[in-house]
């Protein structure tokens, strides 16, 4: 495995910037998630109503995965793929429109939070655990039928590894050797239920095996480390040698979903999560090891707070769709 | 002694009482143990009946639905909890394939008394993939019986009744009715419930307001947009009456008969979808009978679009209080 010292500063500045980039926006959106919605806690209420599920403490899978794509491929995430998007490039002022609901969001405010679409990055996300699998799937046997290169990942939290979706595509994507990326984010729970009673095995990774397909766990606390299996495995699906598994071990720093009491978990879980923050973890090393300076980081930091406020500015300034927007766009080719 | 509950109690009661009476009755579901269940159903039972009747499931719809068929087999009454309705994809082949079909195919041999809960309804910005009704969909099938309870009364009975019925039973919840903290319903939705066991019968529509001059059908939420459309009619002199199917399989067809035929006109309030639902039914049921209108029925229901997720695409599409008191006025 490389050193943090075999790899290109530039490089490490880049995963640097979009990890924090993924951290401010998302404290910055909660921000937003709670105005109109205190003193009492109302979903429907505020500027950004409906579920928001976060990602923070999970930015070293995104970022470590998405480095090595290019446009052209294809990411599939879950409900929780605010990193995974911003990660692979989708427009930070599109998609805060869309999640603001506004007209010019990604969809015109038709898809929201969960339901991301970008089709130039080809990015697309649901609220459905286990749907992204077979998709990337499909996305695999279009790049080998029309003989291109671009690959696939599907990305899953732990619980979804638990859908029959997942086994099914690993079988089909290992049998048919296709580009795809299976990612399992595993960040230890499932809403309340933790992983330790919801899966039969304690790695996925070790699933890959039933399907004949290589299965890497990874410390998502290092994201050098998330950076070196992704790039082996989206390599070799490059390479035309078939698909991969990679599980990423991370940790929920907030609740499932914002406003989530979370008393189903313990205080010391919540308190490890905090310890194995990756964000502190990657600054933390950068500077230890002398690659980079304060000043270079603080100008990073700068530049994201202000990408991302104008992000949120385009979305609280841009209008709502007309009402009967609603009723168009159904079918293709026509209302 | 009757207090008044919100709905997810009333409904976490029903279950604990049955699950004390009978104790093949066992829960299984996502986030049903020490979550309580998300929207509140299956609150305080972890703690009564512990992990082996109040099973934590993973996310795995398709095999805990379809394990339900199993247990039901052997005499065990289970209910399953399907978190959202918009999620049933994943496990349907279980559900309309095999525990609808189980007692019909059989011959009779076999029973299944599977309780199916599931939240549903929209109004929230949870888009298209979690606000959905669907109720129509299900309701499509053979062999599945389908409740809707309006209030926390019959929430209890309906639950009771559901689970002591030796067939399946999908059991709609709307979380704008449940009564959380975090989630408005209106109050109206939470009433009085007497402590002991009791059941409400599955195929019984409730008259919840009489009237002469219009019928408007409805359930769940679109209950209390049609009284509340109701009760500023009659300041314009305009006298509805108002009916909770509360069942929609088996459908109470003579009470919309019988209502339809005191007042000439019918208006019929649905969130599922529009096409080839629920609507469609109590419709057809009033010509089928060959029951005379003054003027064509109107249906107020959810377009045939999927559920935008911006709080002003939702609220256009949405049937509503205002769009019931219109329809209602240009039919008299
Ligand atoms: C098919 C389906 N079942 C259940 C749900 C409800 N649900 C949404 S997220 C979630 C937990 C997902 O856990 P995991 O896959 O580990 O992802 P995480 O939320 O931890 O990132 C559940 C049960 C759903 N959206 N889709």
């Amino acid at each position: 495995m490389a050193k943090l010292e075999e790899i290109p500063k530039e490089t490490l500045l880049e995963i640097y910037k979009r990890m924090h980039k993924i951290r401010t926006y998302e404290e910055t959106l909660a921000e937003w998630y709670y105005k109109e919605k205190s003193p009492r806690f109302d979903i429907s209420a505020g500027p950004i109503p409906g579920e928001l599920h976060l990602s923070s403490g999970q930015e070293s899978a995104a970022v470590g995965v998405c480095m090595h794509l290019k446009p052209e491929d294809a990411l599939i995430g879950t409900h929780r793929a605010h990193h995974f998007a911003i990660a692979k490039g989708v427009d930070l002022k599109k998609m805060t429109a869309e999640i603001f609901g506004k007209a010019t969001g990604l969809s015109g405010g038709k898809g929201g939070h969960m339901h991301l679409f970008d089709a130039k990055y080809n990015f697309s996300c649901s609220g459905i655990v286990g749907a992204s699998f077979p998709q990337a799937v499909g996305v695999g046997i279009a790049a080998k039928l029309k003989g291109e290169d671009y690959v696939a990942v599907a990305v899953g939290g732990d619980g979804a590894a638990n859908q029959g979706t997942f086994h099914e595509a690993l079988n089909l994507a290992a049998i048919w050797k296709l580009p795809v990326i299976f990612v399992i984010e595993d960040n230890s729970w499932a809403i309340s239920v933790p992983k330790e009673k919801s899966t039969a095995v304690s790695k996925n990774s070790e699933r890959a095996a039933a399907y004949g397909i290589p299965g890497v766990s990874v410390d998502g606390m290092d994201v050098i480390a998330v950076y070196e299996v992704a790039k082996e495995a989206i390599e070799r699906a490059r390479r035309g040698e078939g698909p991969s598994l990679i599980e990423i071990k991370v940790y929920r720093l907030r609740g499932h979903f914002e406003g989530d009491p979370q008393h189903y978990r313990p205080k010391e879980d919540l308190e490890l999560a905090k310890q194995k923050d990756p964000l502190l973890n990657f600054e933390k090393m950068l500077l230890e090891k002398g690659i980079v300076t304060e000043e270079e980081l603080n100008k990073i930091k700068e530049e994201n707070i202000k990408e991302v406020q104008e992000a949120i500015d385009f979305a609280v300034n841009s209008p709502y769709p007309e009402p009967e927007e609603a009723l168009k766009g159904v079918f293709a080719g026509g209302e | 002694m009757p207090r008044k509950l919100p709905m997810y109690k009333a409904i976490s009661e029903a279950i604990a009482q049955e699950m004390e009476r009978d104790e093949n009755v066992f829960v299984m579901g996502e986030d049903i143990g020490a979550y309580g269940g998300i929207f509140g159903a299956t609150s305080g039972l972890l703690e009564k009946f512990g992990p082996e009747r109040v099973k934590d499931t993973p996310i795995s719809e398709s095999a805990f639905i379809g394990a339900a068929l199993g247990a039901a087999s052997k005499g065990m009454r289970p209910i399953v909890e399907l978190m959202f309705v918009d999620f049933f994809g994943v496990a349907m082949d279980q559900i309309y394939n095999h525990i609808a079909k189980a007692h019909y195919m059989s011959g009779g041999q076999v029973k299944m008394p599977v309780v199916i809960m599931t939240a549903m309804g929209g109004g929230y910005s949870d888009a298209a993939q979690h606000s959905q009704c669907l109720y129509g969909l299900f309701a499509h099938v053979p062999g599945l019986k389908i409740v809707i309870p309006s209030n926390s009364y019959d929430a209890k009975g309906l639950m009771i009744s559901a689970i002591r019925d030796d067939n399946p039973v999908m059991y709609f919840f709307h979380k704008g009715l449940m009564g959380l903290g975090w989630m408005p319903s209106p109050p109206e939705a939470a009433v009085e419930v007497p402590e002991e066991p009791y059941t409400v019968p599955i195929g019984e529509a409730k008259i919840v307001r009489e009237g002469d001059d219009v019928t408007i059908v409805a359930v769940a939420k679109m209950v209390y947009e049609a009284l509340w459309a109701a009760e500023e009619l009659e300041k314009e002199g305009i006298s509805a009456e108002v009916i909770d199917l509360r069942t929609l399989v088996p459908l109470d067809r003579k009470a919309i008969l019988d209502s339809v035929k005191k007042t000439g006109r019918l208006v019929v309030v649905d969130e599922d979808y529009r096409s080839y639902g629920m609507s469609g039914e109590v419709i057809a049921t009033v010509v089928e009978n060959g029951v005379s209108l003054e003027v064509p029925p109107v249906r107020i229901a959810y377009p045939d679009v999927p559920v935008p997720y911006s709080r002003v695409l939702e609220r256009y599409v949405l049937p509503d209080k205002e769009k019931i008191i219109n329809a209602v006025k240009t039919i008299i």
